[in-house]
């Protein structure tokens, strides 16, 4: 989990688990960006977590956070500069 | 093992008979949201598209808060997710795409087009979105940079997009009504 208050710009990494593995979750974390590594853009806002409220469960809120990915490579195509912009939980991410 | 068939009518007449015994959601409540969701249409987005092309204030605000910008026009946002705002500009253009499920900023446009929440919209439009763009006749000019937006969380997003050329002398009611869905989640471009 990145700490609260990581400027825009930071480097980030989307944690490499697979949670799906072990049992029924609901996650909001695409696959194709676990593990890659992109930038802070800004926070969101605190949100209730989704992967508890899709089971009832208790939700504490968590921070959210725009996350940008370049583009190539994560599927290589597209042209330099290409992007991804994505909303990624705290707990998905740490420091790059 | 046996399995039961539940017809639909009944099984959906039970739940809300539960959530309203339980207090969770009224029969009333129910139907304002129908009725809420059922109002909202593309005109609305495109109503807030014109006002920015035309109001330097308004524009302000929709790119700062879309819900805030979407209720200064009478749009009910209350319940709705926060809305968020992209400006396309001469060396920028987004693309909205939800890959988990099918976000959408119903809130503003209303009930997403069927095929934004096919396997094949949500599977190409970030593995390959110049090519979903070129089939949509979308062409982008050589340097614009490309902006994929993954809505998967608690946000929803819409497209501010670039207000063509030759529009120069239109008012906004007339902005309005070129401004169609595809172009708020920006699959294409505004024509005059």
């Amino acid at each position: 989990m990145i700490p609260p208050g990581l400027p825009p710009g930071s480097r980030v990494r989307v944690r490499a688990d697979w949670p799906e593995a072990a049992g029924p979750v609901h996650v909001r974390t695409p696959h194709y960006l676990r593990g890659r590594t992109g930038e802070l853009v800004r926070h969101l806002g605190d949100f209730p977590n989704p992967e508890d409220l899709a089971f009832a469960r208790p939700a504490p809120r968590l921070a959210l956070y725009h996350v940008r990915f370049a583009q190539p490579p994560i599927w290589q195509q597209g042209q330099a500069g290409d992007d991804l912009l994505v909303e990624i939980f705290a707990p998905w991410l740490e420091p790059a | 093992m046996t399995i039961e068939i539940t017809p639909d009518a009944d099984l959906l007449a039970a739940l809300r008979t539960l959530l309203d015994a339980r207090g969770i959601a009224s029969a009333a409540e129910i139907a304002e949201r129908i009725a809420l969701t059922d109002a909202a249409t593309p005109a609305r987005g495109a109503a807030m598209v014109a006002r920015a092309w035309t109001d330097p204030d308004y524009r302000t605000l929709m790119l700062t808060d879309g819900a805030a910008a979407a209720e200064a026009l009478g749009i009910p946002m209350r319940g709705a997710p926060p809305l968020g705002v992209l400006e396309d500009t001469a060396e920028l253009h987004h693309l909205v795409v939800c890959t988990l499920c099918s976000c959408y900023p119903r809130a503003v446009l209303g009930y997403p087009p069927f095929w934004f929440k096919s396997a094949a919209y949500r599977a190409r439009a970030v593995r390959d979105p110049r090519g979903l763009l070129a089939e949509w006749g979308t062409v982008l000019p050589e340097k614009m940079r490309l902006r994929v937006v993954d809505s998967t969380a608690d946000y929803r997003w819409m497209v501010l997009p670039l207000r063509p050329a030759g529009t120069a002398e239109w008012d906004a009611e007339r902005l309005a009504g070129i401004v169609r869905e595809t172009d708020m989640i920006g699959v294409t471009l505004p024509a005059s």
